[in-house]
């Protein structure tokens, strides 16, 4: 435990000395749902794509950031040198994952106080409920970021599952195209990925309709964490060739 | 170390590699870029597959849990944080460690790196990230402690201090292995592993090293031994006098 928040400490350290990174990752989701809003302006489609821009932006945001971030460690020797030492995979993980969540949270409350405020949307569910969504997005990126790292050598390789892991959860989510239009084959996809269940919950939280559907959403979610960390804890070698 | 065997793919990158090593000296890792050097210090920390051999680290298995407080590692690229001030850096590593905050300061006095203290380890000259490095590699005083060349890149004078401070270091009667492809480091070791495409052509002091091949420098007494097929026996450890008053009370293997 000592070490897992050493560990969010010094993550959240190396952040404090990037002030650029931070004002991105705190403004631009706003800005972006702004200009959502702005684009709909005259229909009532903001009120169904804004709240599934709240629950993509923590992933999106936490799965570019947990891939560099993890695949830095690996490059630059500081993960096989903590490796060398006694810190235990999970708390290598777990301190990732908090300091991250933390940072996903804060950028979760600026972005939907700018919706609710600036932009008009309402949000007739739980507040903490939607923060609890906002987190699990962020540990879905986490644990898919630092799976993905590990099957990267370089920056320009992690980059690349961005589009190759994220844009075709996007497509298939429904926000496009409601998932029951979508052809058989892709709506059975889309049914089973994270980010479809990440958006449906969260558009449940927005719009008061919280039921056991709700519930079952975030447990899909949360295997997919489950399994993605499995993973990308195998991934954390002590020995490598 | 037994028969020490490492394969990477089909190359075979260590060959039957087997040494003893004595606690209160600094023992030079000497060989060309490739020659197996990182890949053999890796093994002794236990980050290394290994294909065959056997490793023992203070009467443990190389890489073994108990051993993770005892042996520090300093790796070939200065492995710190680059957006992390000098006592960040360490002030991190040492609570995995599990260490005090004194310590911090004690590695810090160590590796003359009070004053830089606050500065981004990215802002600091190769020579600096190095110590940082190093610092890191002393928390907690380990037994062993294996700089993977520590020296490269480094200024005569930066190189001629960090020297100066293993031997310091070695007379405290922790034992370091220092890896180096430049030969006229072997000098300043008391005792080389001379180690050639993976294999390892002869374990001595350095004035054994000369004596026996009659070179006039390191790189001469290296291409002597490699010509004479790395047969060159080490010389029995009575003839050589260790450096450090550590070294002669510290036991021998």
């Amino acid at each position: 435990m000592k070490r897992t928040l050493a560990t969010t400490g010094r993550v959240l350290a190396q952040m404090r000395h990037d002030p650029r990174t931070i004002a991105l990752m705190l403004i631009v989701p706003s800005l972006l749902i702004g200009l959502i809003a702005w684009i709909f302006t005259d229909t009532p489609a903001f009120s169904r794509i804004g709240p599934a821009m709240i629950a993509l932006f923590p992933f999106v945001v936490m799965f570019l950031v947990t891939s560099i971030a993890t695949l830095r460690e690996r490059r630059s020797g500081t993960l096989e040198r903590l490796l060398s030492m006694p810190l235990a995979k999970g708390e290598f993980i777990f301190g990732y994952a908090l300091a991250f969540t933390l940072v996903a949270i804060f950028q979760t409350m600026i972005a939907v106080n700018f919706a609710i405020w600036v932009c008009g949307l309402e949000i007739e569910g739980s507040f903490w409920l939607l923060f609890a969504v906002a987190a699990l997005d962020a540990l879905l990126g986490i644990s898919l970021g630092l799976m993905a790292s590990a099957f990267a050598r370089t920056e320009f390789q992690v980059v690349q599952f961005m589009p190759a892991l994220v844009i075709p959860q996007f497509l298939l989510a429904g926000i496009i195209l409601p998932r029951e239009q979508l052809p058989g084959v892709l709506e059975a996809i889309g049914d089973w990925l994270p980010l479809s269940h990440a958006i449906d919950a969260l558009s449940d939280v927005a719009a008061g309709t919280v039921d056991s559907a709700t519930a079952g959403s975030m447990l899909v979610i949360a295997s997919w964490i489950t399994a993605a960390l499995l993973v990308g804890s195998l991934t954390l070698r002590r020995r490598t060739a | 170390m037994q028969r020490l065997v490492v394969r990477r793919g089909r190359s075979l990158v260590l060959d039957q590699v087997g040494f003893q090593l004595a606690p209160g000296r600094i023992i030079g890792l000497l060989g060309p870029s490739g020659s197996g050097k990182s890949t053999l210090l890796r093994s002794i920390v236990g980050n290394q597959i290994i294909s065959g051999g056997t490793v023992t680290v203070l009467g443990q298995p190389a890489g073994h849990k108990s051993l993770r407080h005892r042996v520090g590692y300093m790796t070939q690229a200065a492995s710190v944080y680059d957006d992390l001030s000098v006592k960040q850096n360490i002030a991190y590593f040492a609570k995995i460690l599990g260490q005090r905050a004194a310590e911090v300061e004690r590695v810090m006095e160590t590796t003359d790196l009070t004053d830089q203290s606050d500065r981004l380890a990215m802002d600091l000259s190769g020579g600096q990230r190095n110590r940082v490095s190093l610092a890191i590699a002393l928390l907690g005083s380990p037994d062993i402690v294996i700089l993977d060349e520590p020296t490269v890149g480094l200024d005569p004078v930066l190189r001629a201090d960090l020297w100066a401070m293993f031997s310091r270091l070695a007379a405290t009667g922790l034992c370091l292995v220092v890896s180096s492809h430049v030969m006229d480091e072997a000098m300043r070791c008391d005792e080389v592993l001379l180690l050639r495409e993976g294999k390892l052509l002869g374990q001595m002091t350095p004035e054994a090293l000369m004596e026996s091949t009659g070179a006039q420098n390191p790189e001469d007494a290296f291409v002597a031994l490699i010509a004479a097929g790395g047969t060159a026996q080490p010389p029995s450890r009575k003839a050589s006098v260790p450096k450090h008053r550590a070294a002669a009370e510290g036991k021998q293997p």
